[in-house]
């Protein structure tokens, strides 16, 4: 069993605990421009973004080259995203995915 | 889910799954470097990007900080800890609530809700990873990211987020094609929020900045 990844957990408490701390432990917070704090804001959604849409859209091929694919795995990513929109549950969106891709694969889509 | 993904999609052995959970205490990022270790990406870039990522939990932190107000440095310092978007979301209506700060609901909302299943849901995740042979056949590659893009409708409150994940999403992939996937998410991730930022809000007119995620 391989342990070489913990180091990096520890890495990212270490990047991670300044931003949830530095409110509390420093109240003048504040302080920092609006305009900063705004695009802070505005990272989480983009970053969760891109990652979903790279991950369901794009492939790679043997050569290395990127692919964009429009697949079983983008219908199942857009369900999630409708049903955790709608009944705000991550869990039913992520059991929806997934069954989407299970069935959509037993029927032999890719 | 976490588990499952980090063992089939990052093959991560159960003990880095668990010191993720454990240490890092940090669901969507988590998920996130899954994706950057799977792409291999190198520590420092993980490091700078997860950075990045969690930087909203200086909004959170600054809109607790009036609650915690007159709380011991020890207190707030821990607390800081099991500062997550759920244990935020949770705690805030439960002080906004009761007009005033309640240690119990923090802890309660931090650990008993969020910290523990979040663990145990790690473990059970991991070790079933490992009996699963094909994980396509079982729809486990779709989890990372319809995780990622479900995560995403949770932080999304306004008109600047929509527009950031929009942008972020067809960024990342037009990058990607013409250059790399990794590259694709660094570019969406950070040129997505300045597309957001373009977006006039409601109180615009000098208040720009002030919503705030509380």
């Amino acid at each position: 069993m391989t342990t070489d990844l913990v180091p990096l957990a520890f890495v990212m408490w270490a990047v991670t605990y300044p931003s949830r701390a530095i409110g509390l432990l420093n109240p003048a917070i504040d302080r920092l421009p609006k305009r900063v704090l705004s695009y802070l804001q505005l990272v989480g959604p983009a970053v969760l973004a891109s990652l979903a849409a790279v991950n369901s859209v794009i492939a790679t091929r043997d050569d290395g080259r990127s692919v964009f694919v429009v697949g079983l795995p983008l219908l199942a990513v857009l369900a999630c995203i409708a049903i955790v929109a709608w009944r705000k549950s991550l869990f039913v969106g992520l059991i929806a995915a997934v069954l989407i891709a299970i069935g959509g694969r037993a029927a032999g889509l890719s | 889910m976490f588990g499952l993904s980090a063992r089939t999609t990052g093959h991560f052995s159960v003990v880095e799954a668990m010191a993720f959970s454990i240490v890092a205490f940090a669901g969507a990022a988590q998920f996130t470097a899954v994706g950057l270790v799977a792409r291999g990406l190198g520590w420092p870039a993980i490091a700078l990007f997860i950075a990045l990522l969690n930087a909203r939990h200086v909004l959170y932190s600054a809109a607790l900080a009036p609650w915690f107000r007159g709380r011991s440095f020890l207190e707030r310092a821990v607390a800081a800890h099991f500062l997550t978007d759920e244990s935020f979301a949770l705690s805030i209506a439960h002080f906004r609530r009761i007009g005033r700060f309640d240690g119990f609901g923090y802890w309660w909302a931090a650990i008993v809700t969020t910290l523990i299943p979040w663990n145990i849901a790690t473990l059970a995740g991991a070790l079933l990873g490992t009996a699963i042979v094909d994980p396509r056949a079982l729809g486990i590659d779709v989890i990372f990211p319809a995780a990622m893009g479900g995560l995403a409708v949770g932080l999304i409150t306004g008109r600047r987020e929509l527009a950031g994940a929009i942008a972020g999403g067809l960024i990342g992939v037009g990058a990607s094609l013409a250059w790399d996937p990794t590259i694709g998410v660094i570019a969406g991730g950070v040129a997505g929020p300045i597309v957001g930022l373009l977006v006039p809000t409601p109180a615009m007119g000098g208040a720009e900045g002030g919503e705030r995620a509380s």
